[in-house]
């Protein structure tokens, strides 16, 4: 009886989520006909240089997200308690609004004749060539996910036991060894949920490289979104793109996780 | 050291917020430009609540989004229940199928929907509108209520459900006096936070939503795509506001129950 | 908190006065209030009551910024209009090209009534049996259709279509900046533009504009002329700052971009806004476009989307829409409307022997043109200076696998060392 409760949930995730993924992998392998083929998986090959450009820019959004967030969360962690809520409100309230509205908002900043651009101007600088840049798309990746990156940490950070930081003290660590040895370890968990939070949406976004970066900078997103409802409309394609982006995530995922030796993810 | 970190905070946070102050500042301006601000209005507000598009969809995405989060919410309670209660090995692979709309990329998720959608409504008739846009809001929102009820259930002691039954509660009722208290606040931030993305979704709505069924990130898009009016700027500003009511309220809430706990 | 928040207050009123020409914009603002069609008036206004309370709806797919929507002040909303009128519902949504049409109604599932694609995605769709063969009865407007539009390559005999809109391509260009006497197709080459010049997000458009620079037929299917016009586009890359479709109204009129190939039609709407903008057809040739109202298959109730369709060819309707979104008219009697210098400006009605001689209609090509120039045209997108190696990708993917497992053994090896 109690296990029958589940059924609906079951039957929903089969036909919901299991079967989509194997309509992608069933449109991967097969022409238009439906007869099987693997050109569509070769075809892949041809845009290795936009994987080769998704991986690396996602790379660096996250390794900057990573670098401001850290810090960040130690702060606020160790911020006294009365108002760590209040803070935290104050950083995550970015998030809540819509992202495209954000991004649309970096649009209108970075542009010539953009805010930036005319204050710049005032000093007789510029104009910079800001907006669609790589630059940008990555601007837009840090901003938009940022926040993915500091929850996790604070998560764990505010649960390291203080003692555990005065003990290393006691015992002779500098503030440098302290954080290495200690806190670093300890949060290991947290970086891992962070990294991955912000590198997978950052790989397959399409909207920020398209907004941001004028639509020659197109990344893997863009170029699913183009098979399917954008300009080259080939959803077999399409399709194999898709496997091969989840195959690559899930590649990069495992080895991730060979890091976070407890297993214990820390999830939202 | 504190003031250095005080003025690393304060720098994240005008990274965080001078977008979003530039688009308040811009709502108001007269012109269309964006980068000078030539007088006061209130005019793109007013246009924007006769923006029938708008108002549309914002409805469009309320309607989904209450749908959607109801059902998950429903459908995902249930599913921890069950869960809960299954043996080691079922448990993991149900729980690692449960990861996957997590884990995946939003646009595989969406796409991989659109493909399933697409092959019944040519084989059975029907078109994409609210029922595909609220199936794939739910198809997402669930998991994300099931993870938040599962440790809720690690942290029930579970005989308590077994000695309401020996008080001679039926299973059904011991269940709705003893269980779903516990469990409570994990149902209840699960719902919050599968409301809260379906409100936000862009990419799976994009690619599952049809002509009749255009949520307000949608639209926000096709705004963005063209002519670019402020009512863009005035709609961003009205969202802020709503959000920092809605968070203020909560923190006010949460912060007199815990003063209250502590009374207790 | 609070310094913060003065510090962000200081630092943007400080930007705000910088920069404000308050007086120089109210003078603009009432000069564009000018009086333009307030109500319309329909030929047979028994004609529309036939579904008047039997509370349908459909849904109109059009490119964006293509029709009076009522968005700037005495402009009609011509949608709302028509719902007053026949109590039918309009469900609008936009597209920015033909082919992310095309891609929306092949594959994306949704249903649409009326759609408006250009000449060539016409002949591409009845050749697929995308479009419902139009019932004329239902559509006695027809006949303010200009003869000359009446027939057509892409529709012989218009059994699918009702021409909406037509125009030429030509380049929208900052006369303050740009001092070329003689504008042609190359100027979107020149480097001493670079970084200012816009490019069109389309893969036909795009190649068309290539083609001509290098003396090829717009229609070619020509592999080798196709791919060496993909060449070209790829030289372009590094001078091109964004490639946009109506994201051009906003580069353009806030001064981003200074250079944009562009439809004659919102040319006229840009200048018409900003008056240090220019509008020139290259003496080279350019493409001539018929944008045309259909019914896709799948439309549920043909009568109420022809209703629709006829609505669009009522003078006062079709007078409103060249108006507002600047395109010129197929319709005859709108056009006898248009003030005499709108007739003559050149850009919007260019002669007859202008249109004879330096203008050409796209056709649509063969399935194999067609895949081999998306495919060219993605691969120029995404293209940078250097191709790297295409086994680059599943090397990586080889190498996360090995570095996956030797993890994996080397915790094996150690657990069983904690054993013993």
């Amino acid at each position: 009886m109690k296990k029958l409760i589940s059924a609906p949930y079951l039957l929903w995730m089969a036909v919901f989520i299991i079967v989509p993924l194997i309509m992608v992998a069933y449109f991967a392998f097969t022409t238009t006909d439906g007869a099987f083929t693997l050109d569509n998986l070769a075809a892949v090959s041809q845009y290795t240089n936009i994987f080769i450009r998704s991986i690396w820019l996602a790379a660096i959004a996250t390794v900057i997200c990573l670098i401001i967030a850290y810090p960040l969360a130690l702060i606020l962690a160790r911020s006294d308690k009365s108002y760590q809520s209040a803070m935290l409100m104050i950083v995550m309230l970015p998030m809540w609004m819509n992202f495209l509205l954000r991004t649309y908002a970096w649009m209108t900043l970075l542009g010539n004749n953009g805010l930036i651009n005319s204050f710049f101007s005032l000093f007789g600088l510029g104009p910079f060539k800001m907006l669609n840049t790589q630059g940008a798309v990555v601007l837009g990746m840090v901003y938009n996910y940022l926040p993915y990156m500091i929850l996790p940490l604070y998560t764990v950070m505010e649960k390291i036991d203080i003692s555990v930081i005065e003990a290393a003290q006691d015992l002779g660590c500098n503030s440098r060894k302290t954080l290495f040895k200690v806190i670093v370890p300890l949060s290991m968990p947290g970086i891992m949920s962070g990294i991955t939070m912000v590198f997978v949406p950052a790989i397959s976004t399409f909207i920020i490289s398209r907004m941001l970066g004028g639509g020659s900078n197109l990344l893997i997103g863009d170029l699913i979104e183009m098979q399917f409802l954008g300009n080259s409309y080939n959803p077999n394609l399409g399709a194999a793109i898709s496997l091969v982006l989840m195959v690559i995530i899930l590649l990069i995922m495992t080895i991730l996780n060979q890091f976070d030796e407890d297993d214990d993810r820390v999830l939202m | 050291m504190k003031k250095l970190s005080k003025a690393y905070m304060a720098l994240v946070l005008l990274f965080l917020y001078i977008p979003i102050f530039v688009l308040i500042v811009f709502s108001f301006n007269v012109t269309k430009s964006r980068s000078v601000f030539s007088g006061f209005t209130f005019d793109w507000y007013i246009k924007l609540f006769h923006n029938e598009l708008i108002l549309k969809s914002l409805l469009n995405t309320i309607i989904v989004a209450v749908a959607a989060s109801v059902a998950a919410t429903i459908l995902g309670t249930a599913a921890a229940i069950g869960i809960n209660n299954m043996k080691k090995l079922p448990k993991t692979l149900v729980m690692q199928g449960t990861n996957i709309p997590i884990v995946n990329p939003e646009i595989v998720t969406g796409v991989s929907l659109m493909l399933l959608f697409v092959f019944f409504a040519a084989r059975m008739n029907f078109e994409f509108g609210f029922v595909t846009l609220i199936i794939a809001h739910i198809t997402f929102d669930v998991p994300y209520v099931i993870l938040n009820i599962m440790p809720k259930f690690r942290q029930m002691n579970p005989h308590i459900y077994e000695a309401a039954q020996d008080l001679g509660c039926s299973p059904v009722s011991a269940f709705f006096k003893v269980v779903l208290p516990e469990i409570m606040p994990g149902v209840v931030s699960g719902f919050l936070m599968s409301f809260t993305f379906s409100l936000d979704d862009f990419v799976i709505s994009y690619f599952t939503s049809g002509a009749t069924s255009q949520t307000l990130p949608i639209t926000i898009y096709s705004m963005t795509r063209r002519k670019i009016s402020p009512e863009i700027n005035a709609l961003s500003t009205i969202i802020f506001v709503v959000v920092v009511i809605v968070l203020v309220v909560k923190n006010i809430i949460e912060r007199k129950s815990a003063l209250k706990k502590e009374v207790k | 908190m609070k310094k913060f928040l003065i510090a962000l207050t200081a630092l943007s009123v400080a930007l705000m006065c910088g920069c404000s020409h308050i007086e120089e914009y109210e003078d603009e603002i009432e000069e564009t209030e000018e009086t333009e069609i307030q109500t319309v008036s329909v030929k047979d206004e028994e004609y529309y009551t036939r579904f008047k309370d039997s509370g349908l709806s459909i849904n109109v797919y059009n490119w964006g910024e293509y029709i009076p929507d009522g968005s700037d002040e005495g402009v009609l909303n011509l949608n709302e209009e028509f719902t007053k009128l026949t109590g039918i519902k309009v469900n609008y949504s936009t597209y920015a090209s033909n082919e992310e049409l095309y891609a929306k109604l092949k594959g994306g599932g949704s249903t649409y009534d009326i759609i408006i694609p250009s000449d060539y995605m016409i002949s591409r769709m009845i050749k697929e049996d995308m479009l419902e063969p139009l019932d004329m009865s239902n559509i006695p407007n027809f006949s303010n259709i200009m003869e000359k539009f009446q027939d057509s390559e892409y529709d012989p005999g218009s059994k699918y279509s009702v021409p909406y809109t037509w125009g030429t391509v030509g380049i929208i260009y900052d006369k303050t900046v740009v001092d070329e006497e003689e504008i042609g197709w190359d100027i979107l080459w020149n480097e001493d533009y670079s970084g200012s010049i816009l490019m069109f997000d389309n893969p036909r458009d795009a190649f068309a504009i290539a083609e001509n620079l290098l003396g090829f037929s717009l229609n070619t299917e020509d592999s080798e002329e196709l791919q060496k016009a993909a060449e070209k586009l790829k030289e372009q890359k590094k001078v091109v700052q964004a490639y946009v479709m109506d994201e051009i109204f906003d580069k353009m009129g806030a001064g981003e971009a200074i250079i944009a190939p562009y439809y004659a039609g919102d040319a006229v709407t840009l200048m018409d806004e900003f008056e240090d903008l220019a509008f020139a057809i290259p003496e080279s040739g350019t493409n001539l476009f018929i944008d045309a109202v259909c019914i896709p298959k799948g439309c549920k109730n043909t009568e109420a989307a022809e209703m629709y369709i006829n609505f669009l060819c009522e003078r006062d309707v079709a007078y409103a829409v060249t108006d507002f979104i600047g395109y010129s008219t197929p319709n005859q009697a709108a056009f006898d409307m248009l003030d005499d210098d709108v007739k003559n400006d050149g850009i919007s009605y260019p002669d007859d022997e202008f249109i004879e001689t330096k203008t050409t209609t796209f056709r649509n090509l063969s399935d194999e043109a067609n895949l081999e120039m998306q495919t060219l045209w993605t691969e120029m997108k995404s293209s940078e200076e250097e191709t790297p190696n295409r086994f680059i990708v599943p090397a990586f993917m080889l190498l996360c696998v090995v570095a996956s497992l030797i993890i994996l053994i080397r915790r094996y090896i150690r657990k069983k060392k904690d054993i013993f």
